[in-house]
């Protein structure tokens, strides 16, 4: 069996690798028709993988279905730290906080709303919204004066989003008893209890969860990214810990009794399909791509080559970093509403930053700058640790986990010492290539 | 108001000074403060020798962080490099004496080797031959990883020397949680000597085995004096070793200008080796002394403390060695007394926030440039 098995995991990171091959190369021709028949493939292909059995084996068994589901959260949020790290050079490890900050939002809201309560909803998302307005109103009036200093401008940001909350927390306490009829009775479902109206609410709760971590990352960032960039790093670190202290907390120190502290949440809907997942994940790769293309996405990589060169050019080094720093954190968050709502269970011990560190050796193996790099290591990562090494160990005793992590510093260090530019470098495959071969062909050919 | 506001880039010179408010931000950390000092007061005075005893315990964390801030800061003076590594040899340490004081019994040496000795002496001889011990292992390790690992990649950009770094605390977090290493458990360590604790009211005395100290008094260990003198010890060898002895000479100009130094004939490679070994022994005191005084060890011990002691060292002006102890003091009484009179979980949060505002207000740390000692 064994053989097999090692025979068929190393055929099925390869056949993944060719499928990511194969849709970005679809994603990137030119005729439309090619595109939207290729992700239209990409998606139906494991689908069908998922579903489709032949007698009793199925090429996707359940335990594959987890591995794919995994890559998917991860290559979400390796991409949000490639966009961080990679392309703007902010050595960040606070990633892993964001993620658990999206994961256990969009767990509240689609929880509470099963247990007939629209609160989660209506206070998170009121307040993502009024957050997001009162910081933009803030900050038309910061630009109003010059050399403003970065703690006035974070306590004017802080005060109008703690005011943001407290109007939410107001506006959702008095709405929610007007919904809770519309839930009706467990015999008698009422229109809010329905399935379909619950997908709605999967699909609400990871965009605000997403822009929750977002807005988080602008309060924190604004603040920290000033520091140098090993302070950074530091007191990124520290986010992460001090994030993962107020979730063993939920329950003492913040007020989400449902959420059981250290205890772990469960009774989240499992409510992540295969479709969910490919399509934020293909909404992720398609908006990176095209910020990184963009004029914004080479001040982002300005930044990162030499930071008072662009500022002599005219780039707001500041701005730049902190916009690289909330997208990047937007992609964490709804990475992390797409994993609560697939495992099911959430725990503290999940968001541990040692296990933080996890897409950031991902980043690093894939190639620091390299979408393509990022995207193909979160599949293997999982597939061959998670999924390959996970079972191989484990025929060997109980210290599979540990020898897991005694491996990967080493390999880590090897790679470090042999090919410091990342095993795939800057190589991008077909969708994920500068654009501007295919112009440049495009206009040739007229 | 919204639409008159001017675009960013039109109106540049119509855009009026912000300087001006710099007294929202100031405002809001004195009011941060002036709430910290409140609470701090009402509850020195509602039970002062409870105050103090919790200041007290600070002190004792303090110090252990002060061992390993040390290190860190002369590392950072020299190559420019977190060694997150350095938690792990603090770790490593603390498990070198556990094994040499539980299954090798060498605390008991002198007692077996000179039968006549006092039993005083003993305990003092033993127990340092178990720092010693520990000193030398975390010195030697500490050594390797810099040839090894570090080494290589000294002109490598510093992120592939700063994630080799966490690679090499992974390594050593997860190879010592292997169980024919350190085992993943908490092991309950054994002390090379006896607690002995007196108490301040009208005057000193001894806390008699089995009995409280009464209401109201303060208490104090021999492991409280011994982390204290300890680390005031190692402070006036550093100082010494840096100041006084070529060694010291050779570091600070390597800290200052590497080329230039090579230049002049200084072995820069050895003096980082030795800035490394130097710095891991402290870390390998540190653990010793963390582990007496907190006796519970397990193979993630050295993460939490390191990353607060490198705190301490950037609180302090990182490359300053005065500004390392006196951070590691600030984050010891942080931490005790945030665990008294605010929060417990919130301790680690204390000393981040704590660094985000002290980096903000002083950029280069409370002694960053005024000492201008580099290590």
């Amino acid at each position: 069996m064994e053989l097999g098995f090692l025979i068929l995991s190393i055929v099925k990171i390869v056949a993944i690798l060719a499928y990511l091959y194969g849709l970005f190369w679809a994603m990137g021709h030119q005729n439309k028709i090619v595109k939207v028949a290729g992700i239209v493939i990409a998606f139906a292909l494991i689908q069908l993988a998922l579903t489709v059995k032949f007698g009793e084996t199925q090429i996707l068994n359940d335990f594959d279905r987890g591995l794919v589901f995994q890559a998917c959260t991860m290559t979400m949020v390796a991409l949000g730290l490639n966009l961080i790290y990679g392309f703007n050079g902010q050595f960040s490890l606070a990633q892993w906080g964001f993620y658990g900050i999206g994961a256990y939002t969009a767990a509240d809201i689609t929880y509470r709303w099963n247990v007939r309560d629209a609160r989660g909803l209506l206070v998170a998302g009121i307040g993502v919204i009024l957050g997001g307005l009162m910081i933009l109103a803030v900050s038309r009036l910061v630009r109003r004066y010059k050399g403003m200093p970065v703690l006035s401008q974070f306590t004017l940001y802080l005060i109008s989003c703690v005011l943001a909350g407290a109007i939410a927390v107001y506006i959702g306490n008095a709405i929610n008893p007007a919904l809770v009829p519309l839930f009706g009775t467990p015999d008698a479902p009422g229109i809010l209890a329905s399935p379909a109206v619950l997908q709605v609410v999967f699909l609400l709760a990871v965009l605000i969860a997403g822009a929750f971590a977002a807005e988080v990352s602008f309060l924190f960032g604004l603040p920290v990214l000033t520091l140098g960039s090993d302070y950074f790093g530091i007191a990124t670190l520290g986010f992460a810990i001090v994030v993962q202290t107020l979730m063993v907390n939920t329950d003492t120190i913040l007020p989400f009794p449902e959420m059981k502290g250290g205890r772990g949440m469960i009774g989240i809907p499992k409510l992540t399909t295969w479709f969910w997942a490919f399509l934020f994940l293909i909404i992720i790769i398609v908006v990176m791509r095209n910020l990184i293309y963009s004029s914004t996405g080479r001040a982002i990589m300005s930044v990162r080559e030499d930071e008072t060169a662009a500022k002599a050019m005219g780039i707001d080094v500041a701005f730049y970093k902190l916009f690289a720093f909330v997208v990047g954190s937007l992609f964490a968050g709804i990475g992390g509403g797409v994993y609560a709502h697939y495992i099911g269970f959430l725990s503290p011990g999940t968001f541990d930053f040692l296990v933080g560190f996890n897409p950031l050796i991902i980043v690093v193996f894939g190639g620091l700058g390299s979408m393509t790099g990022t995207i193909a290591a979160s599949f293997g990562w999982i597939f061959f640790l998670e999924g390959l090494l996970r079972v191989l160990l484990s025929q060997l005793g109980t210290e599979a986990p540990t020898w897991r992590y005694v491996l990967y510093p080493i390999a880590l260090l090897l790679l470090m010492l042999l090919r410091p530019q990342g095993l795939l470098g800057n190589v991008e495959w077909g969708f994920l290539k500068r654009p501007v071969a295919a112009l440049q062909a495009k206009a040739a050919g007229r | 108001m919204l639409q008159a506001s001017p675009s960013p880039t039109s109106s540049l010179a119509a855009r009026r000074p912000g300087a001006r408010l710099a007294w929202i931000g100031q405002g809001f950390l004195l009011l941060l403060a002036a709430v910290v000092l409140y609470i701090l007061i009402t509850n020195f005075l509602k039970d002062p020798p409870l105050f103090i005893q919790v200041v007290l315990s600070g002190l004792q964390l303090g110090f252990v962080y002060a061992l390993v801030a040390l290190g860190y800061t002369m590392v950072y003076g020299i190559v420019r490099l977190i060694n997150f590594a350095h938690g792990d040899v603090f770790m490593v340490g603390a498990f070198v004496s556990f094994y040499a004081v539980t299954r090798f019994q060498l605390h008991a040496w002198p007692a077996a080797v000179f039968p006549g000795l006092p039993a005083g002496w003993v305990v003092v001889i033993g127990s340092l031959t178990v720092v010693l011990l520990s000193m030398i292992v975390c010195m030697s390790m500490a050594v390797t990883i810099e040839r090894v690992a570090y080494k290589p990649l000294r002109d490598a950009p510093r992120i592939a020397a700063l994630i080799t770094a966490i690679g090499v605390s992974f390594f050593l977090e997860f190879f010592g949680a292997l169980y024919f290493v350190f085992s993943p458990r908490f092991i309950p360590y054994q002390r090379p000597f006896e607690v002995v604790t007196w108490y301040i009211k009208d005057g000193i005395h001894l806390v008699q085995v089995g009995q409280a100290p009464p209401p109201g008094s303060i208490t104090f260990s021999n492991i409280f004096l011994i982390i204290v003198v300890a680390s005031v010890l190692v402070r006036v060898v550093l100082q010494f070793l840096v100041r006084r002895t070529k060694i010291g000479k050779a570091m600070r100009a390597t800290s200052f200008d590497k080329p230039t130094s090579r230049l002049m004939g200084i072995n820069v490679d050895g003096v980082i080796s030795v800035t490394f070994a130097v710095g891991a022994a402290f870390a390998g005191m540190g653990g010793v002394l963390y582990a007496i005084a907190y006796p519970s060890i397990w193979t993630q011990l050295g993460i939490l403390p390191g990353l607060k002691a490198f705190v301490a060292a950037v609180l302090g002006g990182i490359g300053s060695i005065p500004g390392a102890f006196v951070g590691a003091l600030i984050m010891g009484q942080a931490e005790a007394l945030t665990m008294g009179y605010i929060s417990t979980p919130m301790r680690d949060a204390v000393a981040f926030t704590i660094l985000i505002v002290v980096l903000l207000v002083k950029p280069t740390g409370l002694f960053g440039e005024a000492a201008g000692e580099k290590a």
